[in-house]
Formats: structure tokens, sequence, C-alpha cells
């Protein structure tokens, strides 16, 4: 920025300025979150709107956690989340390798597939999905989300795992291949330990999906004992006498896994969005 | 050269199975009479049910507010994200500290953002209606996601809150790949600030923004979450959109044939918008 | 050690044709070198040498074995390639001794070997370091140590000195030559630098646009070339080409360019009908002044100079031409200038297919 010291001091301080705004906008709606969930019983209805909590208590997250119900659903979140990250990664790890280092007949008619899965409104698939996981006793079973998740997540995380495959020289598995490996040892010994990082995102990524999913999992899975957190949460704030402060507190530690995985992975967040870019 | 198809085939054979067969099967849904409780229902019906959509009003009118939430939500999603990308373009002391903070809402699950959104919206517990009622924007502070005339505005809100970095980010990628030496060749030409953003970031940037815009509209116009966690469509289907008609029609009313004829309807919208797409293209390529 | 021997072998890429038909003999122990312009094919044949790329249709062997179908593992050879690819999670020693590790070889052996191969290349220092941790020069002996430690039939070079700056690449040239001397295995080494070529080879194979121009030692390529592509190719700078006239008369064949006579040969040539020739002529076989063969006239343009020798550019009857020398000359642009040609320096070649006329 040119010009004299006063012209430079307005531009920097409207640049700063509006910036502020964006800043307190993106965080605000996650500060109430976090002060009515801290916000102790008595006080929360008369002291609603106030900016800043009049005494601060974890008596909800006590209740929450008292809340078998919520550990279950907590639980169920993780197992479907986590086996869905590792199956999914895993998946599209392979079908990402092949397409980047492969060229192949048919590759062209994979990838399209792929984007028209993605472009293909969800909605359509709910009803058939249900018809078809019924019989096969995968409703009302963590194990039909995670096959569901994780195929919903593969085309994506293939994308992702095939740009972070391309940054790789191709040159390293074939020293290997001359040096006396198969491709698949190349892949194990030379490159995967080389991807840990894009690995790592993908299966962020793939957690995160799972983790805030809703609409499969209220579908499919009515059985509290097989329900999810999202689904466990909407729940509870849907009943007659709605309790604020432990629901909020709930969301609280919903959140918490999804911001430990988004500072591990800003890095990777440029990329992971040009891959998602494809997506649409 | 089998290895390539021995690497993809796990995961193209789960796609297969989970999206693209009942992708089919969803379709020829469309054209029978199931009821999900109802055993003797799932004889062929021809275009009964397409008769039907023509004739419901709830159907029109969810056509109407996708309409209303892609545009709203795209639009300001973009236009946000815009500003943002050309602000932190530059480099300035805190800028990866504020880049992160204003990226965090897109990494919230869909479902925390509609039921955090729709607890700030809430008058019990929530400060903007008691804000919008202090400057003068509503009469009381109610809930406006139960108000008829307004409760879509709430999740398009939400959508704006969540959609926004996205398109920041991505804007900011393509930013960043304008190689530097353009701006200061440009500079040196004598282009100042606003002529070099006409002449040199507008041309580079417009085919990552078309092609953003076009497929996040798509994206958009798919997603019912929001609407389905914060108003489920109501009141009495007021923000009902096409893609959160099919969810609640297939989880409350249990009546799959219809439900899958209103999804089908929605992928030859869909379809009809991506051809016009492609056409349009086509015709400022020939032009070209 | 062992041969290698390419039969009629021709690689495709969907309709584009890399290799048309490459027929190659190379004995046990010798330094080949395929040198030709980028996109000529010199890489690809390599690959297929190393089972990289399968070839669509001909066959190789090395050592007498039919490899074709051999995937590179079994194929017995060791490659350098020009981004080095050092496994970058690895230290100098892993990265030496993987392939050793893949053979389940001791411990102790493999300590040994690598120790041995190091010591060669001096990296004794350098054992525990990352590839990221190395200079150009370093990494480029890591890639070496890495195929010497395998013992391999035969080594394969793809463009392994041109990520160096010029100094290190002369004395990585020297290395290699000399680590061939001790070792005398089979090598292939490729590059589109005609004089690591000349340098390095025992024998060069020049290759253009998928086809083998000419093979033979350095000398004979500069000396004889086959067509005008490799008289090109080869030496620096680049033989002059003059399109020019051949008149059979009664001492020989007369050339002349531009209506003015250039030089008279003595042996006898096949000359086309129309008498269209180009003239070729190295530059630093053009003597400036009167001497004992013919004099032609030309106009000097420009002269450039390194110091050790100097180049002129000059305009003989509208075309242009290059002289080497190692005189210092003054001259003045326009000045008129007395070339000496001795026939016998020079070489004819036919317009049309570029062929060399004898």
């Amino acid at each position: 920025m040119r010009g004299s010291p006063r012209v430079r001091l307005v531009k920097w301080s409207l640049h700063y300025g509006v910036l502020l705004l964006f800043v307190v906008a993106a965080l605000f709606p996650l500060y109430w979150l976090v002060k009515i969930s801290l916000t102790p019983n008595d006080s929360l209805y008369t002291h609603s709107i106030d900016l800043w909590p009049a005494t601060i208590s974890l008596e909800h997250y006590a209740t929450v956690i008292g809340n078998s119900d919520f550990l279950l659903f907590f639980r169920n979140s993780v197992i479907v989340s986590g086996v869905t990250a590792i199956a999914s990664t895993l998946l599209a790890a392979a079908s990402g390798y092949a397409f980047s280092r492969f060229v192949f007949r048919g590759r062209y008619w994979i990838v399209g597939v792929m984007l028209v899965t993605q472009m293909f409104p969800l909605v359509i698939v709910i009803t058939p999905i249900f018809s078809i996981f019924g019989p096969l006793g995968l409703t009302n079973s963590l194990m039909g989300l995670i096959i569901i998740y994780t195929a919903f997540n593969i085309p994506f995380a293939t994308f992702l795992m095939q740009s972070f495959f391309d940054g790789i020289p191709k040159e390293l598995e074939e020293a290997a291949m001359i040096d006396g490996a198969t491709r698949f040892k190349a892949l194990l010994q030379i490159i995967a330990p080389l991807t840990l990082p894009g690995i790592a995102a993908t299966m962020g990524f793939c957690f995160t999906g799972a983790w805030g999913e809703i609409l499969f999992a209220l579908l499919l899975n009515s059985a509290a004992s097989t329900s999810t957190f999202p689904v466990g949460l909407l729940l509870y704030s849907t009943r007659a006498t709605i309790e604020f402060g432990p629901m909020m507190a709930a969301g609280v530690l919903a959140l918490l896994p999804v911001c430990i995985f988004f500072f591990l992975i800003q890095r990777y967040l440029v990329q992971g969005l040009t891959a998602g870019a494809v997506k649409g | 050269m089998f290895e390539p198809y021995l690497y993809s085939a796990p995961a193209l054979l789960l796609v297969a199975a989970t999206t693209l067969v009942p992708i089919v099967i969803g379709i020829s849904y469309a054209f029978r009479n199931i009821m999900l409780l109802d055993p003797t229902s799932g004889g062929f019906v021809g275009l009964d049910n397409f008769r039907e959509l023509l004739r419901d009003a709830s159907f029109w009118n969810a056509l109407k507010n996708t309409v209303v939430w892609t545009a709203s939500c795209v639009g300001f999603q973009f236009l946000f994200g815009l500003i943002l990308a050309l602000m932190l373009n530059r480099p300035f002391p805190g800028r990866a500290l504020i880049q992160a903070t204003i990226f965090l809402p897109w990494a919230i699950p869909t479902f925390l953002v509609g039921m955090n959104w729709s607890w700030l919206l809430n008058p019990a517990i929530g400060p903007l209606p008691h804000w919008a009622y202090a400057l003068g924007l509503m009469n009381a502070p109610d809930n406006i996601l139960s108000d008829p005339d307004y409760a879509l505005w709430g999740p398009i809100f939400a959508g704006i809150w969540w959609g926004t970095p996205f398109f920041a980010i991505t804007l900011l990628a393509a930013l960043q790949s304008i190689p530097r030496e353009i701006y200061e060749a440009a500079e040196i030409d004598g282009a100042g600030g606003l002529e070099r953003f006409r002449s040199i970031t507008l041309p580079f940037l417009a085919p990552t923004m078309v092609i953003t815009v076009l497929l996040r509209t798509i994206w958009v116009a798919n997603s019912p979450e929001l609407i389905v966690v914060m108003t489920k469509g109501g009141p009495a289907d007021a923000s009902q959109i096409v893609a959160s008609y099919v969810f609640t029609q297939a989880y409350q009313g249990l009546n799959f044939g219809y439900a899958s004829a209103v999804a089908t309807a929605l992928v030859l919208l869909l379809l009809i918008y991506a051809f016009l797409l492609i056409a349009i293209r086509q015709a400022m390529l020939g032009r070209r | 050690m062992a041969s290698i021997d390419i039969k009629n072998v021709r690689k495709d890429f969907g309709p584009v044709s890399v290799l048309k038909g490459v027929d190659l003999a190379i004995a046990s122990g010798e330094f080949a070198v395929l040198v030709g312009p980028s996109g000529c094919g010199k890489s690809t044949l390599l690959r297929l040498i190393a089972g990289l790329e399968d070839a669509s249709s001909g066959e190789i062997h090395i050592g007498g074995r039919r490899v074709d179908d051999l995937p590179p593992r079994d194929r017995d050879i060791a490659m350098v390639f020009q981004s080095y690819a050092l496994y970058p999670h690895m230290n100098v020693r892993d990265n030496m001794g993987y392939s050793l590790r893949l053979k389940r070889t001791p411990q102790a052996r493999i300590a040994e070997i690598v120790g041995r191969a190091g010591a060669k290349l001096g990296l004794e220092a350098l054992g525990e370091r990352k590839p990221r941790e190395l200079s150009g020069g370093q990494r480029q002996r890591v890639a070496m140590g890495r195929a010497i430690v395998r013992n391999p039939k035969a080594f394969l070079f793809d463009e392994p000195l041109s990520n160096l700056d010029a100094r290190m690449r002369e004395q990585m040239r020297f290395e290699i030559r000399k680590l061939h001397r001790d070792l005398g295995a089979t090598s292939v080494y490729v590059t589109h630098d005609q004089i690591e070529a000349m340098t390095m080879a025992d024998r060069i194979v020049a290759m253009n646009a998928g086809i083998i121009q000419q093979v033979g030692t350095p000398l004979e390529l500069y000396d004889d070339p086959a067509n005008v592509f490799v008289a090109g190719f080869i030496g620096s700078p680049a033989m002059n080409f003059l399109s020019g006239e051949a008149r059979r008369g009664e001492t020989g064949v007369a050339l002349s360019v531009g209506g003015k006579a250039f030089c008279t040969l003595s042996q006898a040539v096949a000359v086309p009908e129309d008498g269209r020739v180009t003239i070729g002529i190295r530059p630093e076989r053009i003597r400036i002044g009167v001497g004992a063969g013919q004099v032609v006239e030309a106009a000097a343009d420009l002269v450039e100079t390194t110091g050790a020798a100097s180049v002129v550019h000059v305009d003989l009857a509208g075309q242009a031409m290059k002289i080497f020398t190692t005189e210092r000359l003054q001259l003045t642009q326009g000045q008129r200038i007395p070339l000496a040609i001795d026939a016998k320096d020079v070489c004819l070649f036919d317009p049309a297919g570029g062929g060399r006329l004898r």
C-alpha cells in the first residue's frame, strides 16, 4: 500500500476493521454456544442475552456426562466415524494411487462416475438405501452407517489422496522397483511413509464428514441404542421440556474432535479445498 | 495391466453398490406406489406420482424456496468469500491467525451449525431477536424460525455463515496462483490498483469463480441438512426446499414412491440446469 | 556384467510412435551413450531396458536372457535417475542398502557393502544424513552408491548430471568415467548433451524421432557423420551447412555456393540429378587467410570470444557461417576476409533426405 502516512493509516485501519467484523461474525455463534453451556441454570433465562455470563459453572457438563444416553451417542459416533475414517482412507488411498500412477482403460469413466455421484442429490438414494438395508439387517445398526458413510466419502477422499500422490515423484517407486521391490512393496515402504500427512488429513476429512452427518443417521437408525451424537442431540432438542444448558454443553463436546482436527490440518486446508472444488 | 483395476476396484464397487445402484432403484420407485408400512403397495403406477406432483402446491412452493435458498446462500457466500480472499491475499501482521479463525466455521459439522443458529435465533436464549428488536428491525423479539414469512432466512443465515470460508479459501488459492510478476509488470506499465484488479485479477480469477459458483449451486440446492435441523421445513412447509421436501416425505410420510418422484424431479431440474450451463459455456467459447 | 541386445523394439503411446523399430547391441563392459534432442525416444528406450515401460513389440535381452516380460526387480540392473530419486525418509546408508535389505542380506553384510561403496564415493561422513541435508553433488554420489551396491549386470543412467551446475557436472562426468573404468560394468547412459556423449562414451548411439541415426565411437560420429542430423547434433559450435551446387568436372566434383566457387572434391561422389547439395564443414576446419586449399571470400559480421578461442560469424553469399579460431582477431563489420577450405574436410548431404552423399 502506497500513499502518504495518513492515507496509509486510514487504509490499514479499514483493512483491519473489516477483517475484525469477519472474525467477530465467525466466532460469535461459537462463543455463544460456549457461554450458554457455562451459564448455570439459575441465571440462564434471567440473563439470557448478557454478553458475558455473570457466573460460570460446569454443571451442564456434569449433567451431560452423567446422562448415560449422551455417553452412548458419543460412543456410537466415535465408532462410526473412526471406522469410516480408516476404511474410506484405505480404499481411497488405493484408488487414488491408481488414478495418480496409471493411465488405464476406463479411467476416464471411473472418474466420471465418481464425479456424478457427488453431483446427485443424496436424497434420491435415501429411500432405496432404506429398502435395501432393511432386509440385510443394516438398519438400526452401526455397520449400516459405516458402509454408507465410507461410500459417500470415497470419491472426495480419492481425489484428495490422488493429489497427495501426485505430489510424490514417480521416480521414487521406480527406483524402489529397480532396487528389487514389487510395486505394492514400494507403495508400502517408500510412498506410504511420505504420504502420511496426507493420509492423516484425509482421515480427518472423512472423520468429520461422518461425525456431522445427520440425514441417514436419522432415517436408518431410529433406535436410541444405535443413534449417533447428532441424532441424539437433535431429538433431545425437540423434547417437550428443553434444557438448553446441557444441550449446549453436549454441542461443545461434539465440537471438540472437529476443532482438534481443524487445527491439525490447517496446513492442508487449501489443498483439501482445491480438491474440494472438484467435489462441488 | 490389471494392477490399476485391482487398486481401484474395492472403492469403485462400494461406490457403485451404495450410490449408483440406489440411484437407479430410486428412479424406478418414482413410477411405483410404495408405502413403507403397507405390504400391499409396490405396484407400478406409471406417471401417477408425477401427476400428483404437478398438482402439489407444497412442491411448487418448495421449488420457489429452492431458488431463493440457493441464490441467497451462494450469492452471499461468494460475495463475502471474495472480499475475504482479496483482503487475505496480501501479507500483514497476524494474517495466519486471522485466516485460521475466519475459516473455522467451515469445519463445524452442519447439524451443529443448524442447531447453533436456531439457538441464536431463539429469543429464550439467543441474542439475535433482541438485537433486531432493539434496532427496530422487528416488532417484537420473536423467533423468525416460527414465522412462515421469514422462516427460510434462518437456514440461509446459517448457510452463509458456514459456507463463506469455502469460497474464501478457494478464491484465495486461485489468487495466490497469479504470478507476482504480472502485477509488477502492470504497475510498471502504469496501471492503478483498480485497473490492476480489473485487467489482471478478474480475468485470472474468472474460471475459478465460475466453476466454484456452478458446482456450489448444485451442492447447496441438494443439501437439506440445515433446513431439516432448523425448521424441518416448517412452519407448514413454509421453509421447505425440494431436497428437504423429499426427506420429510420419506421420513415422516413414509411415502417412498412419491418421495422418489420428487427426488427424480429434482435430478431432472439439476440436469436441465447443468445442460443450460454447458450450452452457455459452448456459446461463449464459440464466440471467442 | 552382461551384454544388452535390443531387437526391433517398437513403442507406441496410443497413436504416437516413440520408438520406430530399434536394433542395438551393447557389448559387455561397454559404456554406451544414447544421445539426441528431447522427445527422440532415448529415455523411453532406457526405461524399456529397465522394465519401467513395456515395449509394444520386439525383444530385449540382458546377458543373453530375454527380459521383456520380467518386472524391473528381476532384471538385475541399477538405475540412476535425473532427479536421483533418493528415498527422502531414509538416511544415506539406508538409501544405499535398501536393495540389499529387500534381498534379505544379513545386516552385517549390508553394512560392509554399503561402507565399501561409501568409501569409494567419499560418502563415509554422510551416512546418517537425510537426502534433503545433502548438496546436489552429494545426492548424485548417493544415487551412484545405491547403484554400485547392487553389483548389477548393467547400469542405466537417465540424464544424471542435468540437475548440477556446470562445474559440478564436469567433475561428476570424470568421476563416473573413472568408476566405470574401475568396475568395468556395462553402462547405458542417456543425455541430450553432446559434450557428455563425446567425453564419456565408448560408443555413441545418436537418436532422432524414434530412430537410431548412427552408432559409433565419438570420433567416428564427429568425423564421419551418417547424415545431417548427426553432423549438426554432434560438435559445438555446430557444423556449418550451406546450400550449394555440385557439378562433375574433369578434376573432380566442383562445389559452388551462390554461384561462387567453393572447393573441388577430388574423390567421386554420388551427386543428385539437379546438382543441389547441402555442404557441411566444421567451424574449426575453416582457416582465415590464404592457405593450401581453395580460397573463398566472405564478409565478417560479428566476433564472439571466450578468451581461449573466438567464433567469427561471417556471411558467405548471403548464407551465415561460423568459424572457430584460437587466433585473436580484430574485424569490423563487412570487412572482406579470405577463407581457406580443405576439400577433405567437406561433407556432402542430400538436401531432400538429409543423408550423406559419398
